[in-house]
């Protein structure tokens, strides 16, 4: 099998080029937007160093938002998702016994645990993203349903990558 | 030290998500006009907020003297009542006469926001063209000319003081009603300003006081202030005076704007000589 770096790079690119070629063009009435580039940043190795965590995190950032046109709208989502990933787990595994798994993936860590995991950490991004985007506190209740949906759309999405490519590997 | 290393550990994965994140939000307040334009109006909401909070304090500080002012202005009023003058009038009808037309009216306003120490200076009133001001109308307050309305929004205005360097104002010595222009001159002092154009052969004393001559904007006859010096400029056929402001600029707080109700019409009929 292939190493776990080699994976994670390939896995950086991949998701890039999907997003940008072929995800930014779908979308339903601008409400349901599908995000899959979060999960490479849901997918890092368990014990990362939290430098390069944050510094992969603003990479993902700040290539999606070179395609996208957007300078700092995806890099403060992705940095914000980096934190709430470090709280996440710091809360979340020591409950779950899961601490010697080397990375959070469905298969790993079982389809329930992936999938909330996946969706309250992507609703985190999406909200971020959004509230961003709009820039103002009076249109909280649209950024809210936004958020909620495209989150429904973004993790169906990431749940059938997991099953379709990274599930086979154990 | 120690404890601060410590401190830098134990927070570690905030400390970098602060640093990484202001970073990208640094880039994306620069980077886009949108996010960029939402965030500088914001702040200046906040400024002007914090402005009107302050002056509201500030308001019942200077109670006392705004209150002495004001009645002191009333007792000026009282005196130029019909009722306060004898009449000594013969004619029992009355004839329809320009006279008993108002030509000015006077609206009230406070001042919100104050400068003098810049080398053009501006004072910003809180009325608005709802209230009717309107560009080009006279501002004075209880004790003198202020200066000219620049700038209207729906609710405040922008008055270019008397102490700017474009500000001109028609000024006459109140004893002897000979005419120049004030401009406030060295553009340093706020309470000191310059009459210029007065001819030479004019006989005037230090003391005398210098009015508006009426023949813009302002009625003729509200104080501007009074001679502190004079003299004749190398050789030059007009006197070079030195007017100590009759308005403390430092201080001010309510002024009031002057509608000049006949100025259209005054505008129209000279602009009609113009043309022949």
């Amino acid at each position: 099998m292939i190493n776990q770096t080699t994976a994670n790079i390939l896995r950086f690119v991949t998701l890039i080029i999907v997003q940008v070629f072929l995800l930014k063009n779908i979308g339903y009435y601008n409400l349901a937007v599908p995000f899959i580039y979060p999960l490479f940043i849901l997918r890092l190795p368990m014990r990362i160093q939290q430098i390069a965590l944050y510094t992969l995190c603003f990479l993902m950032g700040i290539s999606i938002d070179t395609f996208y046109n957007t300078p700092g709208l995806h890099t403060t989502a992705c940095v914000s998702l980096g934190l709430f990933r470090i709280y996440y787990l710091k809360i979340g595994i020591q409950q779950d016994k899961f601490e010697n798994e080397p990375e959070p993936g469905i298969k790993t860590m079982g389809a329930q645990w992936f999938l909330v995991y996946a969706s309250v950490l992507t609703f985190a991004h999406h909200f971020i993203l959004f509230f961003i985007e709009i820039f103002r506190l009076t249109d909280i209740g649209f950024v809210f349903t936004r958020a909620i949906l495209s989150t429904l759309f973004s993790v169906t999405l990431m749940s059938l990558t997991e099953l379709m490519f990274w599930g086979k590997k154990r | 030290m120690r404890n601060l290393l410590i401190f830098i550990n134990r927070y570690s994965a905030f400390l970098l998500f602060l640093l990484f994140e202001s970073i990208a939000l640094s880039i994306l307040v620069i980077n886009n006009t949108y996010q960029r334009s939402i965030t500088i109006s914001s702040a200046n909401e906040l400024v002007g907020d914090a402005y009107y909070r302050l002056n509201s304090v500030e308001d019942y500080l200077s109670l006392k003297s705004t209150n002495d002012s004001l009645s002191s202005e009333n007792a000026a009023l009282r005196n130029q009542l019909q009722t306060s003058f004898l009449n000594t009038r013969l004619d029992t009808h009355r004839v329809y006469s320009p006279i008993n037309e108002q030509r000015y009216l006077y609206l009230s306003a406070q001042v919100i926001n104050n400068s003098i120490h810049q080398k053009n200076n501006y004072i910003t009133v809180n009325k608005g063209f709802v209230d009717g001001i309107k560009k080009g109308m006279g501002v004075i307050s209880p004790s003198g000319v202020v200066g000219i309305v620049v700038n209207v929004s729906p609710r405040f205005s922008i008055v270019q003081s008397l102490l700017h360097k474009d500000t001109r104002i028609s000024a006459m010595i109140e004893r002897n009603k000979s005419f120049g222009s004030l401009i406030w001159g060295d553009q340093i002092d706020s309470r000191k300003a310059v009459l210029k154009d007065i001819p030479s052969h004019v006989k005037i004393k230090t003391g005398d006081k210098i009015v508006t001559s009426g023949f813009s904007l302002f009625p003729s006859g509200i104080p501007i202030g009074k001679i502190t010096r004079f003299g004749v400029k190398g050789g030059g056929s007009f006197l070079d005076i030195d007017v100590f402001l009759a308005t403390n600029f430092g201080t001010l707080e309510y002024v009031y704007i002057v509608t000049d109700k006949m100025k259209k019409e005054q505008e129209s009929l000279e602009s009609n000589l113009k043309n022949d």
